[in-house]
């Protein structure tokens, strides 16, 4: 039997980070990946990256890594909507400030995928999708052949990806299976404060199970206000409800949350 | 020198599938139309139930990621609703309307349908203007009133529409306009706006509304260098019309992006050669719920660990 911790979406919230990965550390795992984006919206950027390297997980590059590392403009999340670029310029700008040159660095030399071959069970891990670094893969606009789709051209039976911020599990049959592991760095718009990562186990079949954190979000919450970042992103930290970057969410994921 | 020839681009996976539904028959005459849609325009007519079932079972068995209803005015096909449970039975769906026709009764049936359906179900509505006299001046007397009433019945039902507006201010204006169509929606129902904001096109009516439109000449190779042709429609679509296969829902005007009868043997190259291709490489993704740029490294190369 093999288990993994998957996590992703960090977005430098530490203290989500530091809660989880205590957690992973009771649960026997063989080995923790985190599928990228380590900076954005949170308090103190450098602080994940210490926590990550000393519990030895396995990091990929998210969209974010990339554009940091990269010295790029954005976060190449793409908004189009003034107020969510808005915010994620002032996330992004934030960030970039405040993540040493050390860090941007050391992004820069995580790959961008891992393949794994589990006895058999072969596995990719990306961050958006086998396709885009930034791809979002939305559990109500994937549909199961286009899942079989990318599964066939990766030459995989499980993709496990991140990026939406929004976790869920595909059982395709036949023993394949795609997993979005979901961000320990905001709750997932649906009025719960906790955040979520994976536990997958291979042991001839795959067994997801999806993990709450409760952290101290309130004291999250008030490191974000001491460095100035915005209300609205505090609110999303103590409420469960996004409240900015929305635009990309589909009918289904929006209709769920508050805003 | 090559960087004079016009770009082929071949589609490397049928990620949207178009049903023009309704063909080119719309009940009001916007200015800006980029298919010159109108209640006379019978250049494209109704596909029937059985077209577009077979068109979507064939984007099916291709893995289509999205299905897209546009015409015309798509809820003038008497079959529309039947239509879209079938494709969210496939992938997420979403129809282009002017939300004129959008009744209590059918955004019950449309909520009911959202609610039902794994996939999501967009309705995105045309609204041009955040003032009647703004909006009505491009699409037509009386269309604000009630193609605001179908938005707001559709959000009062929790299907949150997206509310496409093509943009023909000044950029100055921008933020002001926007605020103002947020504004004009919170104060009717829609409290959580989603706006689209598409370019104004050089296509269709437009080119008369616009006096000296700028033209562009062909994408050329040399544009095309480094470029992330996934944000070209033509990579990644494909429109099905009564008449057959169209390599985008732009180009219906344009004999050569007629590319076949069926999905099949639409799979073509398709060169370049319209200036409405240097609006979709300038723009990128125009068509989608999204206009958001998703372009980025591509990862296929990524090196292996472990």
């Amino acid at each position: 039997m093999t288990r993994f911790a998957l996590i992703g979406g960090i977005y430098s919230n530490w203290r989500a980070l530091e809660t989880a990965l205590s957690d992973i550390a009771r649960r026997n795992v063989d080995a923790t990946f985190c599928l990228g984006d380590l900076g954005a919206f949170g308090p103190y950027p450098d602080r994940v990256f210490p926590l990550l390297q000393e519990a030895g997980v396995l990091c990929l590059q998210g969209n974010y890594d990339n554009s940091l590392a990269g010295g790029l403009a954005d976060c190449q999340c793409g908004y189009t909507d003034p107020r969510d670029n808005y915010f994620a310029r002032l996330s992004y700008d934030y960030t970039f400030r405040n993540t040493s040159p050390v860090h941007k660095a050391w992004l820069g030399t995580l790959p961008m995928s891992r393949r794994l071959d589990v006895n058999g069970t072969r596995l990719l891990l990306c961050h958006g999708s086998p396709r885009k670094i930034n791809e979002f893969l939305w559990e109500s606009t994937s549909p199961d052949a286009f899942l079989r789709y990318l599964l066939d051209g990766a030459g995989v039976d499980v993709l496990c990806v991140t990026h939406t911020g929004i976790k869920w599990h595909r059982d395709l049959g036949d023993g394949r299976h795609v997993i979005n592991v979901g961000a320990l760095g905001r709750p997932e718009n649906d009025g719960a404060p906790r955040v979520w990562y994976t536990v997958l186990t291979i042991d001839g079949s795959s067994d997801v199970e999806f993990i709450p954190i409760d952290y101290d979000h309130e004291a999250l919450a008030a490191d974000m206000h001491a460095e100035r970042l915005p209300g609205e992103f505090i609110e999303t930290i103590r409420s469960g409800w996004w409240t900015t970057c929305l635009e990309v969410l589909p009918q289904k994921e929006r209709a769920r949350g508050r805003f | 020198m090559d960087t004079v020839t016009s770009a082929a681009v071949e589609l490397r996976h049928l990620d949207n599938l178009w049903i023009q539904v309704s063909g080119t028959r719309c009940n009001i005459e916007c200015r800006h139309c980029f298919n010159s849609s109108g209640p006379r325009e019978t250049s494209f007519g109704l596909m029937t139930l059985d077209a577009v079932s077979q068109a979507i079972a064939a984007a099916a068995a291709r893995a289509v990621r999205e299905i897209y209803f546009t015409g015309g005015e798509p809820f003038l096909h008497p079959q529309l609703l039947e239509m879209v449970a079938c494709a969210l039975t496939v992938a997420p769906t979403t129809v282009l309307t002017n939300g004129m026709l959008i009744s209590d009764r059918i955004a019950d049936t449309l909520a009911a349908l959202a609610t039902e359906a794994r996939y999501s179900l967009e309705v995105r509505v045309s609204l041009d203007g955040y003032t009647e006299e703004m909006n009505d001046a491009i699409r037509g007397r009386g269309v604000f009133q009630l193609a605001l009433a179908g938005a707001v019945r559709l959000a009062r039902r929790n299907l949150l529409p997206l509310i496409t507006i093509v943009r023909t201010w000044e950029d100055a204006d921008e933020r002001a306009v926007l605020a103002a169509f947020a504004r004009l929606l919170s104060d009717a129902g829609c409290d959580r706006p989603r706006l689209k904001i598409l370019p104004a096109l050089p296509l269709g009516r437009e080119l008369t509304r616009v006096a000296g439109l700028q033209q562009d000449a062909c994408v050329t190779t040399a544009m095309l260098e480094g470029f992330d042709r996934d944000l070209l429609m033509c990579s990644n679509s494909r429109l099905v019309t009564d008449r057959g296969v169209w390599v985008c829902p732009l180009l219906v005007d344009q004999p050569d992006a007629r590319l076949g009868t069926t999905l099949e043997d639409a799979a073509s190259l398709y060169e370049l050669q319209h200036q409405t291709c240097v609006a979709c490489w300038r723009y990128g993704a125009i068509c989608g719920n999204v206009s958001a740029r998703i372009e980025g490294p591509d990862i296929a190369a990524a090196p292996e660990a472990r």
